[in-house]
């Protein structure tokens, strides 16, 4: 830590040393309370999940230390039968894990697609000046601040077949001509789920955009009117540049929280191939199996394909992380 | 009367056993037992009348903490309780498959339960699903078992008799939804149950293939059982109600939603708990007075059955509990007549113990008690005991499988042919 | 051109109205499930067919529920207010001041939020009964900081990047301390970025249940999305309906109070602080 910002401070050179040493040290204090808190609370469990992964730890071992080392054995193994036939085991051969791979891949991608689009669309609307919008603005933050227990089974309730209020308004609007069961059948749950998803964590990308935006100086737009161009040129050329700082952390903690999703898929459909996704594969091993080597294997290889996607987005969206090019 | 009497002598000895107490100075000694339990209905409220008597006679003092009712909130919970070797909780109150699966944190009570004379008043089934490897580790405080819902209304209009056979249901249930179709009640199912892929397929799926014959999954001596004709044969049957008598988004059911389509009237059937009958019964449900229970029909073929899963409370005694003594003897308590009566009189719960279903007191605070006896005659435990640890995992392989052939993905013979070899590989490491 | 344009005011009312309809109407099927009671609630109706308050008597004159909020309201306040201090401060060294490795900090920040919740619980138990905070509030103010912290972080490094450097040269110049700076210079252009980033945080952390149940025992400690939890029909299966939409509706309104009180520092922001300077 101080090494480092002492060799930029080096780098500073001459004139300015004083204050860009001033300006160092300032840093050290500001940053070091909030990595201190963080390496505080964060360190020994990111430690022990990553290290139960690489044990036989059950809920029954995990605090009295009687787990055994066992290497990657919950990550890939083989043994060989009597016949000579090899059968491979462990979390990277489990044909279930890959599944809930792909489900988790596929649902994070379309969900965050959509809620970036969708929230960016709130925001510019919430941007401008009309008579109620401080109601309309609190109006749109009631789907994320209602707890997703409560509103993955409320959701559950709605698009229910026989009683569920959402198809009784297909069918009366004439949409539809006999009720869908939305979350039972395998191809219609993931669309159940995308739905509720993106009602839910629209108000999220939404609220943060607002921000970006009104972080947006006015004289900007004035200039761009007096100058007469068009609203749309003045909002990929001024507004989008601009607000792509904001957008891109949004973005990042949507992607994270959507490759984690884990309530609202277990609570508002069955625990099917259709919809399964890591984090629920994890949390069945955890908790309802106690099984932590495992759980533990399928969280840290979760972590690790989080870091991937994040890695990717930041390379691949040129995202300015250490601010160089400011 | 004869149990009056007995309260009274009680409530006297526990008086004079007060007063030795009190004279002796030893009341201070009463220590505080702490009870873990899901919030349930009223039973957090009249907790504290419950164990009254209990507090009065022993001198202790019993403090409940309520969880959240959700079973897999609970289970998570007390499981990392119990791994912790948490001393601040005393008694655990169990589900019925939790306690094999935790029994080497629970206390052996046999003993403790013989003397009380508890193991010969309760079911003998109900016993059986709480003894591992020849312990009692849970004194059985109510319990549950699922019953066939039917309409008497429908089923006098339309001639048909109480189905005792699947086969028997599924055609009832048809000819009556396609008659009240016909008629214009467009809303009308055959048969509800619980199809959702969760721990209740499990239940409804034992059910099924228990009475066809097909074993119960993983039999008591610890053989996988589950991989053969007659079971294949009942999620089959299963299948071919979906669609058909039963809507499709009972693929997605657990027993609220099949509750609703029952209680406004678009039911003709239903699988569910004995909740239903009350609730069923209220005054501003479609059903009222216009449905009865019978037993859960069988199959056909050999060594076929009616079964019906069993549920319920226990109460478990921590190893890790300072007070094991006075734990386990408010555990003997809770699942005495006494307590059980308690219970039944105040929250409806049924009473493990046979006697009090012929109480007049208890029959006439919940009349359909009545029926319940006999389904416990065919009651069947999931297979925790010989499973142990790996229950939850075995059952959501199962039910897992099961929904895969009901929602027609898999073939049920090509499912079980699979589930039998990831049960090997869990069960046989 | 005048009626293009009264055509594009009435789309943009159109999907105004379009909008707040989507956002709420699940919220306003809670609201009139809350009044019914028994096999209404499995009756799917549009408007209120019945105006029944027995499921708030129950919810609120239940055991603790009362307390709970102000348990919610006290964590989930405290916690916000200490992740943004923290994240004031170490997002202005992350934001303005070059140092080597600020990129590669940043993602080490981001990585504690990329394990499962359920990943780190039993952990974080024990870090917790080790600290002796087990049943207490702090236990969910410390956890909480697992994911309000890096968001938090995040979210501000960002807005703060983006502020003019013109602003912070001239303060430097004025003999201004970082410490000045940030607290007088940058702060109040920060308010929308501070308080969206605060309102969300606060939501995650009076919407968290997996810790809230695993670190408090007691009734009297316990948060609002537990309380819910703890709302139990007559038996083990029947789920509540009415009294947890009694209990939403009355959780979501002091969210949607601090949403109308915080609402005009939402979009406060640059045309207060004036960035020419």
């Amino acid at each position: 830590m101080t090494t480092t910002i002492t060799a930029s401070a080096e780098r500073a050179a001459h004139r300015e040393t004083g204050l860009q040493q001033q300006r160092a040290r300032a840093a050290f204090w500001f940053l070091a309370p909030m990595l201190l808190m963080l390496f505080f609370v964060a360190a020994w469990p990111l430690f022990r999940s990553i290290m139960y992964s690489f044990t036989d730890a059950t809920s029954d071992t995990i605090f009295n230390g009687q787990s055994e080392w066992v290497g990657f054995e919950n990550y890939l193994t083989w043994r060989v039968r009597d016949n000579g036939e090899i059968r491979w085991r462990g979390v990277l051969a489990d044909a279930d894990w890959w599944n809930a791979v792909w489900n988790t891949v596929r649902f994070s991608f379309i969900s965050v697609a959509l809620e970036t689009v969708l929230g960016l669309l709130v925001a510019l609307v919430l941007n401008s000046e009309f008579r109620g919008r401080g109601l309309v603005r609190a109006a749109i933050l009631i789907p994320w601040a209602i707890p997703t227990i409560v509103s993955a089974r409320m959701w559950g309730w709605m698009l229910n077949d026989q009683f569920g209020i959402i198809n009784s308004m297909l069918l009366s609007v004439g949409l539809i001509d006999a009720p869908i069961a939305w979350t039972a059948r395998p191809d219609t749950a993931m669309i159940a789920v995308l739905i509720v998803d993106v009602w839910k964590t629209t108000p999220f990308m939404a609220l943060l955009m607002l921000a970006g935006l009104q972080m947006i100086p006015r004289d900007m737009y004035e200039s761009a009117r007096i100058d007469g161009i068009h609203p749309l040129k003045v909002f990929f050329r001024v507004t989008l540049p601009l607000l792509r700082p904001a957008l891109m952390v949004a973005v990042i903690f949507r992607l994270l929280d959507a490759l984690r999703i884990f309530d609202l898929i277990y609570v508002l459909t069955p625990r099917s191939e259709g919809t399964v996704t890591m984090s629920v594969l994890s949390y069945l091993n955890l908790q309802q199996f106690g099984d932590y080597g495992e759980g533990s294997a399928q969280s840290t290889l979760l972590f690790a394909i989080i870091a991937i996607f994040v890695a990717l987005y930041i390379w691949l969206g040129r995202v300015d992380l250490s601010g160089e090019r400011s | 009367m004869n149990h009056k009497l007995k309260a009274i002598a009680l409530r006297s000895s526990a008086l004079a056993t007060l007063a030795a107490l009190a004279a002796s100075g030893a009341l201070a000694q009463g220590v505080q037992v702490t009870v873990v339990s899901g919030a349930v209905g009223a039973a957090v409220a009249n907790f504290d009348a419950l164990v009254k008597p209990w507090e009065d006679r022993t001198g202790n003092d019993a403090v409940l903490v309520p969880m959240p009712a959700s079973t897999t909130d609970q289970f998570g919970q007390y499981r990392l309780w119990l791994a912790a070797q948490n001393s601040d909780i005393d008694l655990y109150q169990t589900d019925v498959i939790w306690a094999p699966q935790l029994a080497e944190h629970f206390v052996d009570m046999t003993e403790a339960a013989t003397q009380a004379g508890l193991i010969e008043q309760n079911f003998p089934s109900i016993i059986e699903s709480q003894t591992v490897e020849g312990k009692l580790v849970a004194i059985p405080i109510f319990t549950d078992a699922p019953a066939l819902y039917y309409r008497t209304d429908l089923l006098e209009k339309h001639g048909a008799e109480v189905p005792t056979t699947w086969a028997e249901l599924t055609e009832t249930a048809q000819k009556i939804q396609d008659a009240e179709r016909a008629e214009g009640n467009s809303e009308i199912w055959g048969f509800v149950w619980q199809g959702n892929a969760y721990e209740g397929l499990t239940c409804d799926a034992l059910e099924w293939i228990k009475s066809n014959g097909g074993g119960q999954i993983v039999e008591p001596d610890g053989t996988i059982s589950v991989n053969n004709e007659q079971a294949a044969a009942a999620l089959e049957m299963a299948r071919g109600w979906v669609g058909t008598i039963s809507p499709e988004g009972v693929l997605a059911y657990q027993e609220e939603e099949a509750r609703g389509l029952w209680q406004t009237g678009n039911a003709v059937f239903m699988r569910n708990w004995p909740y239903a009958y009350l609730l069923g019964n209220g005054d501003d449900s479609a059903v009222k007075g216009k449905f009865d229970v019978a037993p859960l029909p069988m199959g056909s073929g050999e060594g076929a059955q009616s079964a019906a899963t069993l549920g319920g409370w226990n109460m478990a005694v921590s190893k890790y509990s300072q007070h094991q003594e006075a734990a386990m003897d408010l555990a003997l308590y809770l699942g005495s007549a006494e307590a059980q009566k308690q219970r039944s009189l105040n929250e409806g719960n049924l009473p493990t113990l046979p006697a009090l279903y012929e109480d007049p007191e208890v029959l006439e605070a919940n009349p359909y008690f009545a029926r319940w006896p006999e389904v416990f005659q065919q009651a069947v435990p999931r297979p925790s005991a010989p499973t142990q640890g790996d229950y939850n995992e075995t059952s959501t392989l199962f039910f897992t499988a099961v929904h895969s052939v009901i929602s027609g993905e898999e073939d049920a013979a090509d499912a079980l042919d699979d589930l039998e070899a990831d049960l090997e590989d869990l069960l046989e490491d | 051109m005048a009626g293009s344009s009264i055509f594009w005011n009435v789309m943009f009312y159109v999907g105004v109205v379009l909008i707040v309809l989507i956002a709420v109407f699940p919220f306003y099927y809670a609201l009139l499930s809350s009044f019914e009671t028994g096999t209404q609630l499995f009756i799917p109706n549009f408007l209120p067919q019945s105006f029944d308050t027995a499921n708030y008597t129950s919810v609120l004159s239940g055991r603790a529920f009362g307390r709970s909020i102000l348990n919610s309201v006290f964590v989930a306040s405290v916690t916000v207010v200490a992740a943004l201090f923290l994240a004031v401060t170490a997002s202005y060294a992350l934001a303005r001041v070059r140092f080597r490795g600020r990129g590669l900090l940043l993602m080490t920040i981001l990585g504690v939020s990329m394990f499962p919740q359920i990943a780190v619980l039993s952990g974080l138990f024990e870090l917790i009964n080790w600290l002796g905070l087990y049943n207490t509030p702090w236990s969910l103010i410390l956890s909480y900081t697992i994911f309000t912290l890096p968001f938090t972080v995040w979210v501000l490094t960002t807005f703060m990047r983006d502020l003019p450097v013109e602003i912070e040269e001239a303060a430097i110049v004025d003999g201004a301390t970082p410490w000045i700076i940030i607290s007088r210079v940058f702060l109040p252009l920060l308010w929308p970025a501070l308080v969206t980033t605060g309102l969300l945080a606060f939501i995650g952390a009076w919407n968290e249940f997996l810790f809230a149940l695993t670190f408090t025992v007691d009734e009297t400690r316990r948060t609002v999305p537990v309380a819910i939890a703890l709302l139990s029909g007559a038996s083990a299966q029947e789920i509540p309906w009415g009294p947890i939409m009694a209990a939403s509706v009355i959780v979501t309104v002091p969210l949607i109070v601090l949403v109308l009180i915080f609402q005009r520092k939402i979009v406060a922001g640059l045309t207060a602080g004036g960035v020419k300077g």
